[in-house]
């Protein structure tokens, strides 16, 4: 008999929501591993984590996981994060979000949460596809991958997200794959660590709707080419750029930590009311 | 102490939602609502509250449905362009029950159409511009003293049946300057805290069939899933039941539509005896007086139905005038939207007469006594 092991981070779901939705092979549940692993290497309480998404198959994560979790609109989850980090500062907010949710229809709030280096960690789940609405290609899909909206193969250039939200300001920013759950997990956990916008980019497997248009139809074929076609950046700052066509650039993009929004409100409070920050809630009354 | 100010409408908004103890605002800059934002960047520091400039308005909804579960009376104002872009999330607001404030001081449209020019034309948009079945709260006022007025009152009701409420107020009466009496004390619904139990089962959404349930902030302890999906009384989705679509659709539009009696609010004068019925909202009120005065010294018997909850609709106000009265007039600022309301509800009783004014002027009490005399004849 095969011994099942049950996974040690099970004790962070909601058993009453399981099974999830996810296809199998999905890399979803790699990144929820490796984000419980980053976060038990913090100081962090997991009580005192508050998830926040947008719409897609990443943004249904917080939905499985035992805190507070709100669940909003496509592309919008890091303006309601922003919200709600500004209104509770305390709280330790964390964005789950995917390509299509954060590069294209909410790619105006990633920016300027970048820019704000308001105190987020952002996770975003990569698969280079619209897995949720069956498989149209996204923002990231490699030039001439194929989808169900690029029957041809894409003829657009895709953004490099790690890249762009680094120039938008963010104070810390990598990118690893599925397959490199050890430094993903190590990333997640400076992520969360870091006062400031940080932003994790997981290159993903979708070999649901990704693998099955282009000519990788296991999650294994899928896996295999994440793992070969990354490289690190250090490496890949010596190598030219006709070398680097197609390849994910994996490692740290930006550790940077400097002025951020909750911390510049609270100064501005205490400037104007000479007073520390005591924001009374709605559940308190007026004097 | 009883204090009086001279102020613009929206600095009234401003201050309102500060008595209302808002003490989150997330915007965007668009003319004729920019005073607002600006009357909280100065006012919520100072009370220990937070203003954030946002990208957009969708941003700024997003932002305020945000910090309302984080804990905060939140708002924001916008114009135009502006409450077109927010539909989406106050949708969100809706299916989530989530009280939060939404200021548009109405412009000329459609589109960019007339940025410094007043008009009544986000009536219907208000009522149904997000997509799907809900009932909307909102009120419109007509001068600086109700500009602060409302804003407290949709602040209270918004706490009261968690939902979004929109003021509808306009270009005049966000940019006119009058007297403002603010009150000692000023009436104000607390959020009522859920309490944690230990070892029992909290279910955040189990509400009854025309109510809402008390809503806690993130960071209570109670670990609750808050999603825009067809969700259960846990909060989780629940997205292919038919029985469960129509049940919390059905409580989201009863909380509002079955508590009209306390949500409605109308000011009626010289109606007993009326023939003629004014019925107005918002600024072309400030026209009526004068028109209704001129119109009984020549001896016509006129009275005035004005309304401050555009939504829900006050159906049984208006039927009651149109039981006596033979005619109504409803001046508005657009081509005709709330008179569709009127003759709906009144149209088999008694002759509804649209005075139709767009291009960013207010009506004159001329016009509307014009439209008096001529149908007295």
């Amino acid at each position: 008999m095969v011994e099942q092991k049950e996974s040690p981070y099970k004790k962070y779901l909601r058993p009453e929501r399981l099974p999830h939705i996810f296809c199998p092979g999905c890399g979803n549940g790699t990144v929820m591993s490796t984000f419980f692993k980053g976060l038990e290497g913090t100081d962090i309480d997991f009580e005192n984590i508050a998830m926040v998404s947008g719409i897609g198959c990443s943004s249904r994560i917080p939905g499985y996981v035992k805190c507070d979790s709100l669940h909003t609109t496509h592309g919008r989850a890091l303006s309601f994060a922003t919200g709600l980090k500004v209104g509770n500062p305390d709280l330790d907010v964390v964005v789950f979000t995917g390509d299509g949710d954060c590069a294209s229809i909410g790619g105006n709030h990633l920016i300027h949460a970048a820019r704000r280096n308001i105190n987020l960690t952002v996770i975003c789940i990569n698969n280079n596809i619209y897995g949720m609405t069956g498989g149209q290609i996204s923002p990231t899909s490699p030039k001439g991958s194929f989808g169900t909206t690029a029957p041809y193969g894409s003829r657009d250039m895709p953004f490099d997200l790690a890249e762009l939200v680094s120039a938008a300001g963010a104070s810390y920013v990598a990118r690893w794959t599925t397959a490199h759950p050890m430094q993903l997990s190590k990333a997640i956990q400076k992520g969360l660590e870091n006062e400031g916008f940080s932003f994790i980019e997981v290159v993903s497997q979708c070999p649901t709707y990704f693998g099955r248009k282009n000519k990788m139809k296991t999650p294994l074929a899928m896996h295999q080419w994440i793992k070969e076609n990354s490289i690190n950046k250090r490496r890949a700052e010596k190598m030219e750029a006709e070398e680097l066509a197609g390849k994910i650039i994996v490692g740290e993009f930006t550790n940077n930590p400097h002025d951020e929004l909750c911390a510049n409100l609270k100064k501005l409070v205490e400037e104007t009311s000479g007073k520390p920050l005591s924001v009374k809630s709605a559940f308190e009354e007026l004097d | 102490m009883v204090e009086e100010r001279f102020v613009q409408g929206n600095e009234a908004c401003a201050l309102g939602a500060i008595a209302a103890n808002c003490r989150f605002f997330a915007g965007y800059p668009i003319t004729p609502s920019t005073e607002i934002a600006e009357q909280m960047s100065i006012l919520l520091p100072k009370y220990g509250g937070s203003f954030v400039q946002m990208e957009d308005e969708i941003a700024s909804v997003g932002a305020i449905v945000g910090a309302s579960w984080s804990g905060l009376k939140s708002m924001t104002a916008t114009s135009g362009p502006g409450i077109s872009l927010m539909q989406e999330n106050i949708g969100y607001g809706f299916i989530t029950e989530t009280p939060i404030v939404i200021i548009n001081v109405q412009r000329g449209s459609p589109s960019t159409g007339q940025p410094t020019m007043s008009a009544q034309a986000d009536m219907m948009q208000a009522r149904w511009g997000s997509h799907g079945d809900y009932e909307p709260i909102a009120l419109s006022p007509s001068s600086v003293q109700e500009f602060f007025d409302f804003t407290v009152k949709a602040f209270n009701l918004a706490e009261e049946y968690r939902v979004p409420v929109v003021v509808l107020a306009d270009e005049v009466v966000g940019h006119m300057r009058e007297k403002l009496i603010i009150p000692d004390k000023v009436d104000i619904v607390t959020r009522t805290r859920p309490e944690l139990k230990e070892g029992e089962q909290y279910l955040p959404f189990d509400a009854p069939e025309d109510g809402t349930t008390p809503m806690p902030a993130f960071g209570d302890g109670f670990n609750i899933h808050v999603t825009g999906l067809t969700h259960d009384e846990r909060g989780y989705p629940d997205t292919n039941s038919p029985e469960a679509h129509t049940k919390l659709v059905e409580r989201l539009c009863n909380k509002v539509l079955k508590n009209r009696e306390n949500i409605c609010s109308v000011k009626k004068e010289l109606c007993d005896d009326a023939d003629i019925v004014i019925v107005s909202y918002g600024s072309p009120y400030r026209s009526v007086g004068a028109a209704i005065k001129q119109a009984r010294e020549e001896g016509i018997k006129v009275g005035s139905l004005k309304i401050d909850t555009p939504w829900p609709f006050p159906e049984e106000e208006v039927l009651k005038v149109a039981e006596t009265a033979d005619h109504i007039i409803v001046p508005e600022m657009n081509l005709g939207q709330m008179v569709h309301e009127v003759e709906r509800v009144a149209g088999d009783k008694a002759e509804v007469h649209l005075i139709g004014k767009i291009g960013g002027v207010l009506h004159k009490p001329e016009e509307i006594l014009a439209k008096i005399k001529e149908i007295n004849g």
